[in-house]
């Protein structure tokens, strides 16, 4: 029987309201109870005092590159940037190599998440075999393995029949289908948003209706189908006009953005002078977008804050900016950048910003955790919002250093990752 | 506090430097360029088929000067162009700041004529070393002359003045600065040498320079 | 006394207006070198000068070679499509080993936007920016410059039309960058689909030719670029030369002593009308001399004297 009793901290539970100091008790892997002044003989006892404890982090939407591109990251490495970053679990995107459209790769990465992964792992598989976008991958094996959604992540489903069909076949299953919303012919060959700074920089740009066009045809499929539908990396006012008047209709339908959608605009690129750190897929868009996403999250109209952690070797991003590889790696930055530039200049409270990464998230997808209700799983994530800390690349535990927040100095940190009742990382003092 | 300069040269000195004294004023600097342009009408040879070349800057309008006293003293007025040697410079790259460049004119022909090069001030060579380089680059004369307003020695390249205004002595901390009408206001030649390193006036007599 | 104090020309947006006198005066200076008998000066004796050019191109290879050769550069020129870039290797590689022979300068023409700014932060050597992407080409927007004030004598108040596909050129942004920061009016022409957003914050857009070279002092047409265009940005060159090509009757519409100008090599029949090309407003041969000029300019300012900043 192993006790883990965290005191004295100020612990934020959106999923039941609680925003108070309590001391929280973990026993054998789940919350036993939280309260004022617990004691718990043989537990081992962590001073949480002048810290926050909240439901441990989950990142719907990270790219863990096992199997097939173990150079860029691997379950050992992938997972534990995650620790560090303040998560207690991920959701593996699909576009592997091989692609995750099958039993026996969900297996595999499952297999090595149990014996090398420091946090928790749920497999999303493919929506199509290989991610081509033609026929569908067998999704009752899939759930039946652990997969926890379908994505084709990394490519869009360019045709509506595929899409369709896809979502009406998760039903079965009660599947979410996770759309990566782009219109290939608006898109091709772009390096970045579409507007007046691609102007200047002389880039090939994709307009933000490529994504939005695209998110309207879903939540409509969905509202068609009555399948679930969860809208990745959500980038553009277009997109959060679209999923708010879908959920006002009834559609089931979520949403993700991650911190750098939250923080920067594609002015950066041209700030930056062609640094590919600042290459992605959705690309950084305009401040209009800026404030609409934002304002998305206030509302609800964006369920949860997920990193599309995407690492990449030097080599693959120290090339020209249109030979560059798409993305940034976030699980080490995501939770400090909330904190310092999301609550800290009053734009989300606390506890909004908990819920983004813990209730959200769960509800969203389904997953356990997300709260510290008796019962639920030992998974704690500790803040301390007067950490400060310099972004360095160097140390992270990532193999990726491709971040455009380099330098970044961040007030708030997480300090401490409990997986299962187990600290599987805390801060080296 | 300086020493000698009793008269303002409104600012044409440069930082670092005063005047010790005046080498020549107007009518004196007016009397040497006289005094070339009849040596050189004199030498016939090169009064025929004379071109005369000032090397930038205060080379060219002593050029032009000299072209109008040559015709006064009878020979045939002579064309005047203008070189800037900057390109042809040898310590181009140890300079700290980019030359300014200015255009440079040779409006005739040189081959088979006599070049008088017209410079403010001899002193190292160097500059009449690019400038040879230069206009021989623009065709081939029949010879190559050089006048000199002042020259004030400290030759490191095998050069001879055929003309010269003024020879003095001078120390390596000194400096000519020749000042003319048509760039400065008016005409002057000043011997500079550099300011003493300024010493904390505070409570200790002064001593004598 | 520094008239350019950088280290390298990547672009013409981020120069400051006496920066960019200092380069047209020093080209004017120069350009008599190439009346001379001897069309050489010393001045970069020593120095070693390599054109990395990704893109073909005949006329700025071989004036940034001519400008080179006459300050007594050495000068090395690359044509990356028959050499190693075939066979895969980098941008970077093979400037890395360029260095390897240690070049003062590297001017570069590629495809891709923002690969000289690349090739600053990762290479010793000052690079010149000789057309990137879509992005800028420096060089060309100056000699352009030192076309107009010859024959115009200022650049101040000038009213100048650039028309043509502005969405892929580099040509015309350079042009409204260096043509605004001198004080000249400039107005861009083009069909609404070769029109890149945003630019109107830089110079004001019509759709309608006639409107543009109205009482224009200058008319700069860019040129169509089937190679950089995926399709459909217009019907046909029927179409466009009807509605946005340079012809004669559009020409009297301009000031009488207007100048044309073309970075060539141009779609005679499509954005210009032969004769116009081949008329008494054309100025392309200028352009020609001053490209040498403007070239050997930049060559002086950056590797002539001290050159770091």
């Amino acid at each position: 029987m192993s006790r883990v009793l965290l005191k004295g901290g100020r612990v934020i539970d959106p999923a039941q309201r609680l925003d108070a100091t309590r001391d929280v008790l973990l026993e054998d892997g789940v919350v036993a109870q939280v309260a004022a002044k617990l004691s718990a003989r043989g537990a081992d006892v962590i001073s949480a005092k002048g810290l926050v404890v909240c439901p441990g982090f989950i990142d719907l939407h990270v790219h863990l590159r096992e199997p097939g591109r173990e150079d860029k990251e691997t379950i050992a490495t992938g997972t534990r940037a995650a620790a560090a970053g303040g998560f207690t679990a991920v959701c593996a995107m699909p576009n592997t190599d091989p692609v995750n459209d099958n039993s026996g790769i969900t297996g595999f990465i499952l297999q090595k998440a149990r014996s090398e992964g420091v946090v928790r792992v749920y497999p999303i598989g493919a929506i199509t075999r290989g991610s081509r976008g033609e026929e569908l991958a067998e999704y009752g094996d899939l759930k039946e393995s652990g997969c926890v959604a379908v994505s084709d992540d990394g490519r869009p489903v360019a045709s509506a029949r595929v899409m369709r069909r896809a979502l009406e076949y998760a039903r079965a299953f009660d599947l979410p289908v996770v759309d990566h919303c782009e219109e290939p012919a608006l898109s091709e060959r772009a390096a970045m948003n579409e507007g007046p700074v691609a102007t200047l920089l002389g880039l090939r740009g994709a307009p933000a209706a490529a994504e939005s066009i695209v998110v309207e045809r879903d939540i409509q499929l969905a509202e068609l189908t009555g399948g679930r539908l969860h809208v990745a990396h959500l980038s553009t006012a277009g997109a959060a006009d679209a999923v708010r008047r879908g959920k006002a209709r009834g559609v089931r339908v979520t949403a993700e953005a991650t911190p750098h959608h939250l923080v920067l605009t594609d002015q950066v690129v041209k700030d930056s002078d062609y640094d590919t750190a600042t290459k992605m897929n959705p690309p950084l868009r305009s401040e209009a977008d800026l404030r609409a996403v934002r304002e998305a999250l206030r509302d609800g109209t964006i369920d949860a804050i997920a990193t599309d952690h995407a690492p990449h070797t030097v080599d693959d991003k120290k090339v020209e900016y249109d030979q560059a590889a798409f993305g940034v790696v976030g699980l080490e930055t995501a939770v400090s950048l909330c904190l310092d530039r999301l609550v800290g200049p009053g734009l989300l409270t606390l506890p909004q910003l908990v819920a983004l990464l813990s209730s959200g998230p769960a509800r969203a997808l389904g997953l356990p955790g997300g709260t510290l209700a008796t019962g639920a799983p030992a998974d704690v994530t500790v803040l301390d919002l007067g950490r400060r800390r310099k972004v360095d690349p160097a140390r992270f535990e990532s193999k990726g250093r491709n971040t455009p927040f380099a330098g970044w100095t961040l007030k708030g940190a997480p300090v401490m990752t409990i997986v299962a009742g187990q600290v599987v990382w805390q801060e080296r003092r | 506090m300086g020493a000698a300069s009793a008269k303002s040269v409104e600012g044409a000195v440069p930082a670092g430097f005063r005047v010790r004294r005046e080498l020549m004023d107007a009518e004196r600097l007016s009397r040497a360029l006289s005094r070339i342009a009849h040596q050189i009408v004199e030498r016939r040879r090169d009064a025929e088929g004379l071109v005369l070349v000032g090397v930038r800057t205060r080379g060219v309008p002593l050029a032009r000067r000299l072209a109008r006293l040559v015709a006064e003293a009878g020979a045939p007025p002579p064309p005047v162009g203008a070189l800037d040697i900057t390109l042809y410079r040898d310590d181009l790259t140890t300079v700290a700041s980019q030359p300014v460049l200015r255009r440079t004119e040779i409006p005739v022909s040189i081959d088979g004529r006599t070049v008088v090069l017209v410079d403010d001030v001899l002193y190292t060579g160097r500059t009449v070393r690019a400038a040879l380089d230069e206009i021989i680059d623009f065709g081939r004369p029949a010879r190559i002359k050089l006048a000199a307003l002042i020259d004030r020695g400290h030759r490191e390249l095998p050069i001879c003045p055929d003309y010269v205004g003024q020879t003095i002595t001078t120390t390596r901390d000194e400096s000519v600065q020749v000042l003319v009408k048509e760039e400065d206001g008016h005409d002057r030649v000043l011997l500079l040498e550099k300011e003493p390193a300024r010493r904390p006036a505070k409570g200790k007599p002064r001593r004598r320079a | 006394m520094n008239g350019y104090p950088h280290r390298h020309l990547l672009g013409i947006e981020s120069l400051q207006p006496s920066e960019i006198t200092a380069i047209l005066d020093t080209a004017e200076s120069l350009r008599e070198i190439l009346d001379r008998p001897i069309k050489k000066v010393p001045a970069l004796r020593g120095k070693t000068v390599v054109n990395l050019f990704y893109e073909p191109s005949t006329r700025t290879r071989a004036s940034f070679e001519v400008a080179e050769k006459v300050l007594s550069a050495d000068s090395l020129s690359i044509a990356a499509s028959t050499s190693s870039a075939q066979k895969g290797e980098t941008l970077l590689d093979t400037a890395k080993n360029l260095e390897a022979m240690n070049p003062d300068m590297i001017v570069l023409r590629h495809s891709a936007s923002g690969a000289p700014h690349f090739l600053a932060r990762h290479c010793r050597a000052a690079i010149v920016n000789a057309g990137d992407g879509a992005h800028e080409h420096p060089t060309q927007a100056l000699l352009d410059a030192l076309t107009l004030r010859q024959r115009k004598k200022r650049l101040e108040g000038l009213r100048v039309a650039i028309v043509g596909d502005l969405l892929h050129s580099r040509v015309a942004r350079s042009n409204v960058w260096l043509l605004s920061k001198m004080g000249a009016k400039v107005v861009l022409c083009a069909p609404p689909t070769l029109v890149p957003p945003g630019i109107d914050a830089l110079a004001p857009v019509t759709y309608r030719i006639d409107e543009a070279v109205e009482g224009a002092d200058a008319v700069m047409m860019l040129r169509i670029q089937h190679e950089r265009m995926t399709g459909g940005y217009y019907p046909s060159d029927r179409e466009y030369h009807l509605r946005f090509g340079l012809t004669e009757a559009r020409v009297k519409r301009a000031k009488k002593d207007v100048l044309i100008l073309h970075p060539g090599p141009m779609n005679r029949g499509v954005e210009i009308a032969s004769e116009v090309a081949d008329g008494p407003y054309s100025v392309i041969l200028d352009q020609v001399t001053n490209g040498v000029a403007v070239r050997m300019a930049v060559l002086l300012l950056l590797l002539g004297g001290g050159g770091e900043s």
